[in-house]
């Protein structure tokens, strides 16, 4: 099962550079659907059977997988955008600058001390490769919905490093973690759709009129 | 009674949320926010033994953090009577229930130990402000909505990966898995150094940016600047201190590491960074409220710094958690209703605050000298105590940017609030219906003799309880 997660992880860092490098958004939001759903077959793969597994992978599914990029999609058809244009920073310097911030985090984390079931995973690199790409996607984008599924990314980053605290971390919190980021996107889309209504484009770019002077 | 601190605001928020009329609600609110201050003293005086397996502990640190709340949502809530009727135009449910989710979540962040709980809890009070900071539903709130959201949010999920990191560290050690407080110090020497390096850093900079310490501050003067006065005094003496005290864990559990003068120096320079910052921005800005937002950036940077120093400083840290919640208040809920009667935040329409509104603008300046660390007002005695604290110490240079941005940010501060309480009313300056009345400047009022108050004496069991919440902090030698 190990060589079978690590092949899952590898998907996870190819979707990474698809966000990194695609400016329409509707693609980028599968993107990010189908990384979810990865991410909700994840756990299965490296613990025993239980009906605690079986729900959490149910809920991370349909929470990362359908219901955000549902929200995420209707956000797009209401402004009525397609593509992310000019970005701050270009799709070639961002994908180059997300190679290398992957390519970090494969040295950090081979500096860190790793518990010795876990040596032979990808998980610490694969994390932080995708929290330091949803980071990038984050920054470097104006829309508004680029903005979410850099920050999509980035909760995906976290949630893969969670993977490897089950024991730590008592459901209840993780239950709570989750819902969390859930309520979070929920009142961002929300936020979307007004700022569309304010400003008649989800550009954030725009959104200056309270710049110092 | 820990259950009832978290579960009473979130009755309030389901009774407020049914409550049809806009008028009635805002009582009904206060009502709610009175019995959380007095179940809030009853724990304080009667502190309940750790329960659920250590997950709910109410110590001093938690304590204090708990009454500067309680106290300041209680006259927020007051004033909210007075405030919102004149803000009929549109429905205030959502800040009700806003405000009574954010206090139980606020609530729960004082009184758990358990570090994922914690994150929960901030994660969820950050949430629940952001429709408070869109009450006005215009471009400029949803873009303060839209900036605060995302720095906060994001700010709140490194400080999350930190907390994973600091997990797995006792994954690594092959030590009880765990994120209680309690267990973490008891097994910090065992937990390898890289990870808890790492995730002293994340959770620095995460936390650090929910309470605005420059250089992640750029959310702060926009969302309270847009934010109603009362949400921003929330904001600025409320959710700030919660930030303030997981950093505190962090704190406490760098004690138990070897970390702690590696966390020491970052806080200090972090700290002084933020009041330099302040310093520059708050020279020539002519919107009040936006001025408070800079004031409010100095003022974490007072207590990151203080924090970092430690010895005799962290009493003033402490202390200045109260002090500067209390005054914070003040400040906003009189600019609050300096806003309504100008309809306007810019300094070049507001003029001659005394004449129009002597109460309010009797109280803004009150405010300004309490806040800028004069005497005889509370933040006086924490600014002095950290200031001879690092002279004690020999951080000389600390001492001395400390002091000189203290200077400029009184200088830049008068240089706005004088000209705006002092001078005749501009003859273009549009009327409005507001007019000073008991429910409008009570409550500043009250926050303005407290902070008076705890300026010139603590109280025997506040001492104590200060006292006891800095050993919990204190360096071993």
């Amino acid at each position: 099962m190990i060589s079978l997660a690590d092949q899952f992880l590898v998907l996870v860092l190819l979707i990474n550079f698809i966000s990194l490098g695609t400016s329409r958004l509707i693609f980028s939001i599968r993107a990010v659907a189908a990384q979810g759903v990865i991410l909700g077959i994840l756990p299965g793969l490296i613990h025993p059977f239980s009906w605690h597994l079986v729900g959490i992978t149910a809920v991370i599914i349909a929470a990362k997988g359908f219901i955000i990029p549902l929200l995420l999609n209707r956000a797009v058809r209401s402004a009525e955008i397609k593509r992310e244009v000019e970005p701050f920073l270009g799709y070639v310097p961002t994908l180059l600058l997300g190679a290398l911030f992957t390519a970090l985090s494969f040295g950090f984390a081979g500096k860190l001390p790793l518990a010795p079931e876990h040596q032979n995973y990808m998980f610490v690199p694969a994390s932080i490769a995708t929290l330091m790409s949803g980071f990038l996607i984050l920054t470097t984008r104006r829309k508004a919905i680029s903005q979410v599924i850099g920050y999509l990314v980035l909760e995906n980053g976290i949630f893969i490093f969670g993977l490897l605290l089950a024991e730590a971390m008592p459901i209840m919190v993780e239950a709570g973690a989750l819902l969390d980021l859930l309520v979070g996107t929920f009142v961002m889309g929300i936020v979307i759709n007004h700022i569309s209504r304010e400003f008649s484009s989800l550009d954030t770019s725009r959104l200056t009129s309270l710049k110092e002077e | 009674m820990f259950a009832a601190l978290i579960i009473l605001p979130l009755i309030g928020a389901a009774v407020t949320w049914l409550i049809p009329y806009d008028r009635l609600r805002p009582k009904v609110f206060s009502l709610f926010a009175l019995g959380h201050l007095g179940l809030t003293v009853q724990l304080l005086s009667n502190t309940p033994p750790p329960s659920a397996g250590g997950w709910f502990v109410l110590d001093a640190l938690g304590k204090i953090v708990l009454l500067g709340t309680s106290v300041l949502f209680l006259f927020c809530a007051v004033y909210s009577i007075g405030y919102l009727y004149y803000r009929r135009e549109r429905s205030n449910r959502i800040l009700c229930v806003g405000m009574l989710v954010c206090l139980s979540a606020a609530s729960m962040v004082t009184i758990t130990h358990h570090l994922g709980l914690m994150w929960v809890a901030l994660e969820t009070t950050t949430i629940s402000m952001a429709p408070l900071i869109y009450f006005n539903r215009n471009a400029r709130s949803i873009e303060a909505t839209w900036k605060y959201l995302l720095i906060c949010s994001v700010g709140v999920a490194l400080a999350l990966i930190g907390l994973y990191f600091l997990a797995y560290a006792t994954i690594v050690a092959k030590v009880e898995p765990s994120l209680l407080l309690d267990d973490l110090v008891r097994d910090a020497g065992k937990l390898s150094s890289g990870w808890v390096h790492a995730a002293f850093v994340f959770l620095l900079v995460g936390f650090g940016s929910k309470m605005g310490l420059a250089p992640l501050h750029s959310w702060k003067p926009d969302a309270y600047g847009e934010a109603p006065g009362l949400v921003g005094a929330m904001l600025a003496g409320g959710l700030v201190n919660l930030a303030f005290l997981a950093l505190l864990r962090v704190y406490q559990l760098c004690l138990a590491t070897k970390e702690i003068t590696f966390f020491q120096n970052a806080l200090v320079s972090m700290g002084l960074i933020s009041m330099v910052f302040a310093a520059i921005f708050m020279a020539r800005q002519a919107d009040f409220k936006r001025m408070l937002a800079y004031s409010s950036v100095e003022h974490v940077g007072i207590m990151a710094v203080a924090l970092g120093l430690g010895g005799k400083a962290i009493f003033g840290a402490l202390f200045h958690i109260l002090a500067n919640s209390l005054s914070k208040g003040v400040m906003f809920l009189a600019s609050g209703n300096i806003h309504r009667s100008y309809n306007s935040k810019n300094t070049s329409q507001v003029k001659g605050v005394l004449r129009r509104l002597p109460w309010s603008g009797a109280l803004f300046l009150a405010g300004f000298i309490a806040i800028t660390g004069s005497p005889p007002f509370a933040p006086f005695i924490s600014e002095f105590t950290i200031i001879s604290s690092a002279f004690i110490q020999g951080r000389v240079v600390v001492a001395l940017i400390f002091i000189v941005s203290l200077a400029i940010i009184f200088i830049g501060m008068a240089l706005t609030v004088l000209p705006m309480v002092m001078g005749e009313v501009p003859q273009e300056s549009e009327s409005t219906s507001y007019r000073d009345t008991v429910w409008t400047v009570g409550p500043p009022l009250g926050l303005l003799l407290l902070v008076f108050l705890l300026g010139v004496w603590i109280p025997e069991p506040l001492m104590s309880l200060l006292n006891e919440a800095a050993a919990l902090l204190e360096v071993p030698r």
